[in-house]
């Protein structure tokens, strides 16, 4: 009897242990990204009871839908000028904070201290911090002659300054992680080259940068995913005036916040073509990862 | 992606600040430069709660705080001058977020045990689909999320934001690396010997060995939880938000006033910063093993 409940205690255990979070994980994780595929298929509105099966249309309309690749290249753009400098700067930073440093563990606390700011703390000082009459960085920009520059209102502006509230939330948390990358690459490696001779430099790109070339992979992959999902910074630019639409001309609405506006804000609830731009949003994520993927797997064998 | 690191192996790295590279004053200098700005928009949400918006306006700017700080909160806080309930909201955030921390830590543990130290049929299709979806956007699930939550009713309520934070993906996978090292085989073997049946062996030998990086899980958790902003902001509504809709709501009133959106952006960040002042040790160990195991 000890014997048979035993066997049962080792076959059952298993799956009684992973049960409850699985059952949770299909029930609120899984299913609705498998069920956001069907809901693309369909006409679906919230304030419409009677939901038909279109097909494609959602899609061929999406294809057809300026705004929806306005926000599509204003995600990328946005991507781009937030994720470049921050990882080569993250990199800088990194290989700074990886010497005998006094004061370690308060210099590597005031760079991480960002990260614990929220995604809406971020984005409504920035906000006061780039407004157009009374906001400092106006203020700064002054003294060299620039003067108030309307961040909100134009393309680039709101780019940069939307790339500005990534860079400052992220930077210290990709460093960290190259921190970490840098401090588990074998000691031997540096002895053998500076006994051959290498300059400290040559050894920052011969021995560091191909060695931390997984760990760039995984922050890159992070920053695509993370990026192009961009929505807080953006929604949160103009509270005032404008929310989802991304300013007056839709200039800063990233695919995110045209995927909000579609199903949630001003009750419009097109929950169809929504999903629609969801997957979309999806396939963009995963064609540029796949993309960046191949690029910096290349590290190694360019340097 | 890397090798998962043993942690023995951990504190005799910590010899290896290479000692042919010393840091030099320009080191020095673009660090306390890089330390100024991650500090100064922090310092300046203090700033400009601590003002009157005729001092936020005022040119050349105020740098240093005022003595208003105590009369916004106030503002804040009563809900007669804006509609927002900010009592309600802080409540809110704290009930939910640590219902989800001890939700994933424990879930994450159960799970990362079974994946870690068990055999079973589906174990390898089970850890793909979790590794799988830490890869998928968030909004990818967000509209049947929605419609499933009203069919359950949770609509403007807690439960809305969460039960679908209960696990997380994340939470499991880290938890099935660190059992995996931290806890020996052998350890186990003993233990089933001496007739250990398995919640037993879970209860008195797995999480007393993963309490550590249980507790930066629950940290991480935690900070993610209170600041999650995208899901509360659909399912929430203004009349009983979490603090992030809360604070977004002071932003979208009628007239621009600087201060008491920073007064409350101040209100909602400080738990997390006194968190971090104590905890702040933990909280980067665990960013940076997250690193080199993740």
């Amino acid at each position: 009897m000890r014997h048979r409940l035993r066997r049962l205690d080792v076959k059952a255990s298993p799956y009684i242990y992973v049960a409850p979070f699985f059952l949770i994980f299909i029930a609120f994780g899984l299913f609705p990204i498998g069920y956001t595929a069907w809901v693309s298929l369909t006409d679906r509105n919230l304030l419409d009871p009677v939901t038909h099966f279109v097909g494609l249309q959602n899609y061929t309309d999406l294809l057809h839908d300026s705004y929806f690749w306005n926000a599509v290249w204003n995600t990328l753009a946005i991507w781009v000028i937030s994720t470049v400098p921050q990882l080569f700067l993250a990199l800088t930073l990194a290989h700074l904070l990886n010497t005998t440093l006094r004061a370690r563990t308060l210099f590597r606390m005031c760079v991480i201290l960002p990260q614990v700011t929220s995604l809406v703390a971020v984005a409504l000082i920035f906000s006061q911090l780039f407004s157009k009459d009374y906001g400092l960085v106006n203020y700064v920009l002054g003294w060299f002659g620039i003067h108030d520059i309307y961040w909100e209102a134009g393309r680039i502006s709101s780019w940069i300054a939307l790339s500005t509230m990534v860079i400052w939330r992220w930077t210290g948390y990709n460093a960290l992680i190259y921190l970490a990358a840098m401090q588990a690459i074998p000691d031997d490696l540096y002895e053998a080259a500076s006994i051959d001779g290498a300059k400290p430099a040559r050894q920052f790109f011969h021995i560091t940068i191909p060695m931390l070339r997984p760990t760039i992979i995984f922050t890159v992959i992070i920053s695509t995913i993370g990026g192009l999902q961009l929505f807080t910074e953006p929604y949160l630019f103009e509270p005032l005036h404008y929310g989802a639409t991304g300013g007056s001309d839709r200039q800063y609405q990233t695919v995110a916040m045209y995927l909000y506006e579609k199903a949630f804000a001003g009750s419009q609830f097109k929950f169809g073509y929504a999903s629609a731009i969801a997957w979309c949003l999806f396939l963009l994520i995963a064609v540029i990862s796949a993309i960046n993927f191949l690029i910096v797997r290349r590290i190694r064998s360019a340097v | 992606m890397a090798a998962v690191a043993h942690p023995q192996t951990r504190t005799s790295r910590r010899y290896v600040a290479r000692h042919f590279r010393r840091a030099g004053p320009l080191t020095y200098i673009f660090l306390l430069v890089v330390v100024l700005l991650s500090l100064f928009p922090l310092y300046w949400s203090l700033v400009v709660a601590s003002h009157d918006n005729a001092a936020v306006s005022a040119y050349p700017p105020v740098l240093t705080p005022g003595h208003e700080l105590w009369h916004n909160i106030k503002r804040v806080f009563s809900s007669g001058e804006v509609n927002v309930n900010f009592w309600t909201a802080l409540l809110n955030t704290t009930i939910v977020a640590t219902a989800v921390t001890f939700a994933v830590v424990f879930f994450s543990a159960l799970a990362g045990f079974a994946f870690a130290k068990m055999k079973f049929r589906g174990e390898r299709v089970m850890m793909l689909t979790i590794i799988a979806t830490m890869l998928v956007p968030v909004q990818l699930g967000v509209i049947p999320l929605y419609i499933e939550m009203i069919h359950l009713g949770w609509l403007n309520r807690l439960p809305a934001v969460i039960g679908p934070n209960l696990v997380t993906a994340f939470g499991v996978f880290l938890m099935r690396q660190v059992i995996v090292s931290a806890v020996p085989n052998d350890l186990l073997d003993a233990a089933r010997v001496d007739g250990c049946h398995t919640a037993r062996v879970f209860w008195h030998v797995v999480l007393p060995a993963v309490r550590p990086a249980a507790a930066v899980l629950g940290l991480l958790t935690f900070m993610n939880t209170w600041n999650d902003f995208f899901w509360p902001l659909i399912v929430l509504s203004p009349r009983n938000p979490t603090v992030q809709v809360a604070v977004s709501t002071l932003a979208s009133g009628y007239v621009e006033d600087f201060a008491l959106v920073l007064t409350g952006t101040f209100i909602s960040i400080l738990p997390l910063l006194l968190i971090f002042l104590f905890l702040g040790r933990q909280i980067i160990g665990g960013i940076m093993q997250g690193a080199v195991k993740g």
